[in-house]
């Protein structure tokens, strides 16, 4: 056989490894996605929320009266009208319960306090209007800090006098757990015996993933067949449905959960909502489809926000700036009830893979989880559980660490990090890395944009009293834990966090594949089909891939934290394995040789040392449907539930320069080059993108983004005109390469890329940002680095005009 | 973010559009581009009966040389403005200015003469006429009259010298010398919102020194603002680092900015005195020396 | 109060009358009532483009365009961009340079994108993201789309473009470009 053929036959799979454009796009690129408002159903009628002004308050009397005079509104739906239910209050993934709609008391501006049926939206809308609330209002507390005095105002009355929560002892009425993590005592004896220590504060601020749809649903009850269908706008359609299931008490064979077409993700979409709820309360109610979609600001202030970590980090390191210990305490704020999106062992996600890159021997974490007057969430905004919080956590102290020793930052990185040889590497928090090669990645990325001659030219900048443009060049090494998880560490509501496939070879060789993740972006219909071309040898342009539907696709988990491909993308490959070996018998029983005689050779089965027998992959398809060995079922298909040894750890080296005003704190974001390993690379046309996609969304975040709070409560900025979201104006351009280090246990070697561009973008912005003043004595600066908060530190320095 | 009910009139003649300004009167308003007016609808913030649409009236629109005055009606819209050959070359400033203002498709909307009414300090064409020298053409059913921009026309936040039965027809804008040197310097967060602060500058030069010079500030106090100190500390100048420093420092002095999330009040003071240096200096370049 | 009027407008070339109440805004005549889907709602502030439609020769973000201004107006949205079968360069454009992902954002990006090429029909790409920064992406960071607008401006001025997607080009043309 020539080499010829082969690489015909090659690029006719589109397997692993090939740019191969997107299935997805046709659609989209016609108007013809269907979105979830894009879905309308006979007699649909359509739901808006009544929402508290206040923070917090006594609820004293709802008057639906004139709400309900309006012609045109069907019903108003308050906790009162729940609770015959027993769905006013519902369990979030964390252990805890949320009002779903507010019961006698509301805990955060914006909650939901009635809910508005009408013929249409407008009605709606005019019927929330007309919903009279009054209120007493109370004081409320949005720092978690202070949220743990003594006398603060209990944010929770439902929990007084309960001193164990989820996840242990309460230690204050606002106090939700205190998790802790590694050797405390060892930790400490490695600080007290240290040459150096260095301690920092830092704020990672409340922000919000923002996908450009926000979320909603359709829910449709059918009262004559008892069969509840929601169209939903979920990154996890079955655990929705398991959620549905316990909270209705609908068996989970009448509920169909359909994530159809989803705007984005990155977070936002894992949690079941109140509208979501009162939407499939009101249709088994009213038995007519009831649609709630959320709008921008309620998107933005009551559906779930990322981060509000208040973290304090410390390093004990030798003079030579070789790490000794770790020690991390954080006030995780998580808002009014704790919704937070985590594995439900992990309070805190995996926040403890802050130990990052680098050997350090010992090192302790402690968290502890506070309620305040803030909307709820906890959700991973692009990342996995905790993890951007942890990898801001250890890529600043580095390089707190790098500048009180006058130690280069890509110095030090060098000198801690954990050698490619200690793979797999146990970390003192519990961790076992699948694998690494972090030293050539790092001198990739400094020899690419000549990291000494960008040093020499910040001294030369520095000299010049007169510049009134300050140089920062920020270096990020960071190590990401994805593919959650292992169902022996990983589950939510008790489900294990596998995930799944299933392949149907057609006759005529064609495949229909269906997992339990469901793609909001990424790309899966693309994806997952080359995976299965190089695994079942099946073209992947005759694959359809399918997701999203219960009553179609196997239970999964769904896709955030970047599971699909470490978990999904592992199903896959093994799924598709089971059809190629079910095929090899065939094939042998055709050929009349056995089963070990024949090798695979990208879509066909060869005789060995005789490559003139054969048999494609399509005509072992056929040959299932009517000539199979004796003993064996007819048929090509297979499902595979993947429950994972282990994580994968994508890991990256990023450098960024920027140049900053030093009168106006404006940025200019000069350069940005991103390396990636994601070990073996499905696709690089669609990695690419999702990291220009990351990129973005973590420059974005450090450089603008956060949802703060005044005294009161109120939330401020909960509009596009002030939650920074870039154009295209202000993005910058980004620079993308590549290292190849497979995980040694993934089927196919694949990490997971996604997310890590924004994990490993925003500590590289702030270590830009706070370089540029590092000679000044600035060790750290706080998120969002935006032009206010930027001349703040000019101005206190005295550099700028004053 | 559904606007209440209302009634709607397009009317095609000002004289129309006046009649049932006159008849509605307060429950009514007035539809120029919409972009500032219908998001305050869709919060319910602003809960008018009527609508005026002024979209089609034909001659509240176009841009044209009258002797020595630019005469812009004021239905014109920011794009129109900013591909007029007319205004690129005898006005650039508001050229530079309108491609400053949000983004491209509020552009195609967003008139110069809503923009002016509405008030809102934040908005960019006020602190543009009062560096301009504009006046503004007022109607009532009963006269018309034309108020300077400069004479108390700017009154305060969403409060102008407009009358409930008035409607602003047209921008006058005299000419600006040949020769002169122009900039409207903005800071801004992001595409689409309004000025953290910003400065316009018209500048004419008789070699070194300034013969004349018009300097207006954006979103720094409850109206624009006309730096006369500054302007006067100027005149008759060479235009060199310090007299630009104490240009800036004049212009700080008038501002009483509000503190909002793009920063506090000394933030946003400093920031007018940045812009100040910023359009001053490129006005200079641009200048006829 | 607030008698509906009949608007009559072309919608993708087609004379089409809807009656509605003044306040209706354009978006949700064209969602609801016109079961033209491709155009989104993701702001309702103006701010994020997905909405965008081209009215009379202009781009407008029709969350904020009440229907009854678009009496008599030609209207044009993602849905009539493909002509006589044959996809808009645009189009063909974004799918060959992966310039959408999740596809929220890509019906008011082409539509845009569509009317800065016919008034610039060469642009730079600073020109390109000055002009297209009325409508918002969470998911490419636009250097994919300011290559797909620069691929689709080559095309229409009439310069060679390489198409590699399995759904482009001559020999493929008998497959429908359905999914």
């Amino acid at each position: 056989m020539g080499l010829e053929p082969n690489i015909e036959r090659l690029t006719q799979l589109e397997g692993i490894g090939c740019a191969r454009k997107r299935r997805e796009d046709p659609r989209f690129i016609q108007g013809k996605g269907t979105y979830v408002d894009d879905v309308k159903m006979p007699g649909m009628c359509f739901g808006a929320m009544v929402r508290s002004p206040y923070a917090s308050a006594r609820i004293k009397r709802i008057d639906a009266s004139r709400a309900l005079a309006l012609p045109g509104v069907i019903a108003v739906i308050t906790a009162e009208e729940l609770k015959p239910f027993k769905l006013h209050w519902m369990p979030t993934l964390a252990g805890d319960v949320q009002a779903v709609l507010a019961d006698g008391k509301v805990s955060f501006q914006n909650q939901e306090v009635a809910f508005v049926i009408a013929e249409d939206r407008y009605l709606a809308a005019d019927g929330a209007d007309l919903v009279e609330v009054e209120y007493e209002e109370l004081p409320a507390v949005v720092d978690p800090k202070k949220a743990l005095e003594p006398d603060a105002p209990a944010v929770r009355e439902d929990l007084a006098g309960k001193t164990d929560g989820a996840h242990g002892a309460r230690r204050h009425h606002n106090h939700i757990f205190n998790w802790e993590v590694g050797d405390k005592d060892k930790t400490a004896r490695a600080f007290e015996q240290a040459e150096v220590t260095v301690k920092q504060d830092m704020l990672y601020p409340r922000v919000h993933p923002c996908p450009l749809e926000t979320c909603g649903c359709v829910a449709s009850y059918d009262k004559v067949k008892g069969d509840l269908t929601v169209y939903i706008t979920s990154q996890a359609p079955h655990v929705v449905r398991t959620v549905v299931g316990l909270l209705s008490s609908i068996p989970e064979s009448k509920i169909r959960i359909i994530s159809p077409d989803i705007g984005g993700g990155f977070g936002n979409k894992v949690g079941v909502y109140p509208g979501y709820v009162c939407a499939i309360a009101s249709s088994i109610v009213l038995g007519r489809p009831v649609k709630w979609i959320e709008s921008r600001s309620e998107n933005l202030t009551t559906t779930a926000f990322a981060r509000d970590y208040w973290m304090t980090g410390e390093l004990a390191a030798t003079k030579e700036g070789v790490i000794k210990a770790l020690r991390v305490h954080v006030y995780a704020d998580h808002g009014a009830f704790d919704a937070c999106a985590d594995p439900t062992k992990w309070p805190a996600g995996m926040f403890h893979v802050c130990t990052g890159s680098y050997a350090i021997p010992h090192a302790f974490v402690s968290v502890d989880g506070v309620y305040t007057n803030k909307f709820p969430g906890g959700v991973a905004y692009r990342c996995s559980f905790r993890v951007t919080e942890a990898v801001y956590l250890i890529e600043r102290m580095i390089d707190v660490l790098a500048q009180r020793l006058g130690i280069d930052k890509a110095e030090i990185r060098l000198r801690n990090f954990i050698r490619k040889e200690q793979f797999p590497y146990q970390t003192p928090l519990g961790l076992e890395y699948d694998s690494g090669n972090y030293e050539p990645a790092l001198r990739k990325v400094m020899d690419a944009v000549d990291y000494q001659a960008l040093r020499q030219e910040q001294a030369e900048r520095r000299a010049d009293p007169n510049a009134e443009w300050l140089m920062g060049i920020g270096v990020t090494t960071f190590t990401e834990i994805v593919g959650a998880g292992p169902s022996k560490m990983c589950d939510i509501l008790g489900v294990g966090m596998f995930d799944s496939c299933e392949i149907r070879v057609h006759p005529d060789g064609s495949a229909i594949a269906r997992m339990g993740t469901i793609t909001q972006g990424q790309g899966h219909q693309t994806t997952y089909a080359q995976i299965i071309a190089t695994e079942a040898g099946i073209p992947a342009s005759v694959i359809q891939v399918e997701e999203g539907d219960t009553s179609t696709a196997p239970y999964g988990l769904g896709t955030y934290g970047s599971r699909s491909t470490p978990v999904g993308g592992a199903a896959t490959a093994r799924c598709a394995r089971k059809i190629r070996e079910k095929a090899r018998l065939i094939a042998a029983h055709l050929l009349e040789v056995s089963p070990d005689d024949l090798a695979f050779d990208l879509d066909r089965f060869v005789v060995k040392g005789s490559p003139e027998q054969l048999k494609t992959m399509k005509e072992v398809a056929w040959a299932a449907y009517n000539n199979v060995p004796p003993g064996l079922e007819m048929g090509l298909e297979a499902v595979e539930y993947y429950d994972p040894p282990n994580f994968t750890f994508p890991f990256g080296s990023y450098v960024c320069v920027l140049d900053i005003n030093r009168y106006t704190g404006e940025t200019r974001v000069r350069r940005f080059y991103a390396l990636d390993d994601c070990g073996t690379r499905i696709n690089p046309m669609i990695i690419e993108g999702q990291v220009h996609g990351g990129l973005t969304e973590g420059f974005a975040v450090a450089m603008g983004q956060q949802l703060p709070y005044d005294e009161q409560g109120n939330v401020l900025g909960g509009t596009l005109m002030d939650y920074f979201v870039p154009t295209a104006v202000e993005t910058p351009v980004w620079e993308t390469d590549f290292t190849v280090t497979p995980s040694p246990h993934h089927p196919i070697g694949a990490k997971g890329v996604a997310e890590s561009p924004h994990v490993g973008s925003i500590p590289c912005f702030s270590s830009a940002v706070t370089d540029a003043f590092a000679h000044l004595g600035v060790t750290h600066m706080d998120m969002p680095h935006n032009a206010y908060r930027i001349w703040q530190q000019s101005h206190a320095l005295g550099l700028d005009r004053h | 973010m559904i606007p209440r009910l209302f009634d709607y009139h397009a009317p095609t003649s000002i004289d129309d559009a006046l009649k049932l300004l006159g008849e509605l009167g307060e429950d009514a308003k007035l539809l120029a581009g919409g972009h500032s007016l219908l998001p305050m609808m869709k919060l319910r913030f602003a809960e008018p009966g009527h609508l005026i649409d002024l979209g089609h009236i034909a001659n509240l629109k176009g841009i044209r040389l009258e002797g020595n005055e630019l005469r812009i009606g004021a239905m014109t819209t920011e794009n129109e403005l900013i591909w007029s050959p007319l205004l690129q070359e005898r006005c650039p400033l508001l050229v530079e200015a309108a491609r400053q203002i949000s983004d491209p498709q509020v552009r195609y909307m967003g008139t110069i003469g809503g923009d002016i009414s509405h008030g809102d300090p934040g908005n960019d064409h006020p602190a543009l006429m009062l560096c301009l020298g504009a006046s503004f053409v007022l109607r009532s059913p009963a006269a018309e009259r034309v108020v300077h921009a400069d004479d108390n026309f700017f009154l305060g936040t969403y409060a102008t010298a407009l009358q409930p039965d008035e409607i602003l027809t047209e921008i006058r804008i005299p000419l600006p010398a040949a020769g002169s040197g122009w900039c409207y310097a903005k800071l801004k967060r992001k595409t689409g919102d309004f000025a953290t602060a910003a400065a316009a500058v018209l500048l004419r030069m008789k070699g070194d020194t300034v013969e004349d010079v018009s300097i207006a500030l954006t979103n720094v106090a409850d109206t624009a603002l006309k730096a006369r100190d500054a302007e006067a500390f100027l005149r008759g100048k060479p235009l060199d680092e310090p007299a630009i420093a104490e240009a800036a420092r004049l212009a700080m002095a008038i501002c009483q900015p509000a503190e909002d999330l793009r920063g506090d009040a000394d933030y946003k003071t400093a920031m007018a005195g940045e812009m100040t240096r910023r359009a001053l200096r490129t006005a200079a370049m641009r200048a006829a020396h | 109060m607030s008698k509906k009027i009949m608007v009559s407008f072309k919608l993708n070339g087609l004379d089409t009358d809807v009656v509605v109440e003044p306040r209706e805004l354009l978006i949700h005549t064209l969602r609801e009532r016109c079961v033209h889907t491709g155009p989104h709602i993701g702001c309702d502030t103006s701010h994020c483009g997905a909405c965008t439609v081209d009215m009379n020769g202009k781009s407008v973000k029709s969350c904020t365009v009440l229907t009854v201004q678009a009496e008599g107006a030609e209207l044009l949205t993602i849905e009539g961009m493909a002509q006589g079968g044959e996809l808009h360069a645009l189009q063909e454009a974004f799918m060959q340079e992966h310039a959408l992902q999740c596809g929220f954002c890509t019906p008011g990006m082409i539509t845009r994108a569509y009317r800065l090429l016919k008034e610039n029909p060469n642009p730079t790409d600073e020109e390109v993201r000055y002009w297209m920064a009325g409508n918002l992406c969470r998911c490419t960071g636009y250097q994919n789309i300011v290559k797909a607008v620069q691929y689709a401006a080559r095309k229409l001025r009439g310069e060679a473009v390489e198409t590699s997607h399995p759904l482009l080009g001559a020999e493929q043309s008998t497959e429908p470009v359905t999914a």
